[in-house]
């Protein structure tokens, strides 16, 4: 129990700090780094609450996908980077402001909340009667591909249109450019590409036709 | 000295209040407010599985991966018109688009 306390404060300290330092770094690489520290931290976090498959899924979705876009992106984009902080310190107090006005009326909320006596009952779907036998994997799994599973292909599709639409939008067709064109190739026929020369003697072919 | 559900939601909402301290922060900068928009989600996903894990209900961890699918496909989407955008115009500056303005 001592132990778990420990995990989560430690979990959740780094997470946090290396959450200020995505927002407050000043080269944009390592903001991206330190996202992927508070990604794992998240992820540790949710070990902690028996998540075990969501974990994993952070882990591999956020940090071998997007942090490593983000990383590509920040690397390929030629940009000052030192202008784009200018207004750092003047918007330093409004947001500062407001988000310690949030913070304080979300701590407000969860300080003060209860859960309702009747919500036991209530659960859309609950956990596995079997306790420990049956992994959490297994149990998201049963639900995700009966009850869920419209909502899963709807998922699905999402990611399938914003890869089509990430393609679409940055497939640049280039000018100038020469480059294999297979039907091309195939849709030559003998006729047009061969041709037989009488060569007069001592006068030389006259230019082929297809040149 | 029990970890409960207030502790999770208290890291969710300071990681919450994090990203948009992050977005008034850093006006200029689309890429690092779209890593604040992330810890936002982040947040919200911590608050979905401590509510799951607490109240015994799976439904909300199944939330969560929807979430997280979203979140996938948005930032995709976002870096690439990122991408085209600084390919038209040699800046990312948010102050600069504004081309669609009337």
């Amino acid at each position: 129990m001592i132990l778990q306390a420990i995990m989560f404060y430690l979990f959740a300290a780094i997470a946090v700090a290396s959450g200020v330092m995505v927002v407050s770094a000043k080269n944009p690489v390592h903001s991206v780094l330190f996202l992927i520290l508070a990604f794992f931290n998240a992820a540790g976090l949710f070990v902690l609450l028996g998540a075990e498959f969501l974990a994993m899924i952070l882990v591999i979705v956020y940090v071998g996908a997007v942090a490593v876009l983000f990383l590509f992106v920040v690397m390929m984009l030629n940009v000052d980077f030192a202008e784009l902080r200018g207004g750092f310190m003047r918007y330093l107090p409004i947001g500062a402001l407001i988000g310690f006005i949030l913070l304080a009326e979300l701590l407000l909320v969860f300080g003060t909340w209860v859960i309702a006596p009747g919500v036991a009952g209530l659960a859309a779907a609950p956990l596995p009667a079997g306790g420990a036998t049956v992994t959490n994997t297994r149990a998201l799994g049963d639900l995700l591909y009966t009850r869920y599973l419209f909502a899963f292909q709807a998922a699905g599709l999402v990611l399938f249109v914003a890869m089509i639409g990430a393609i679409v939008l940055t497939l640049r067709q280039r000018v100038g450019v020469r480059r294999q064109s297979i039907p091309a190739q195939l849709a030559r026929s003998r006729g047009e590409a061969v041709a037989v020369v009488k060569v007069a003697l001592g006068a030389g072919a006259a230019d082929a036709p297809g040149d | 000295m029990a970890i409960g559900l207030a502790h999770y939601l208290a890291v969710a909402a300071i990681l919450f209040t994090t990203g948009v301290f992050g977005i008034f922060l850093n006006r200029k900068n689309v890429i690092i407010i779209m890593m604040s928009i992330e810890l936002m989600l982040l947040a919200v996903n911590i608050n979905f599985v401590a509510f799951s894990v607490v109240l015994h209900d799976l439904a909300g961890q199944i939330f969560a991966m929807f979430v997280l699918t979203v979140a996938a496909a948005e930032s995709a989407i976002g870096l690439a018109i990122l991408v085209v955008y600084f390919r038209n115009r040699g800046t990312i500056e948010v102050e600069d688009i504004h081309m669609m303005r009337g």
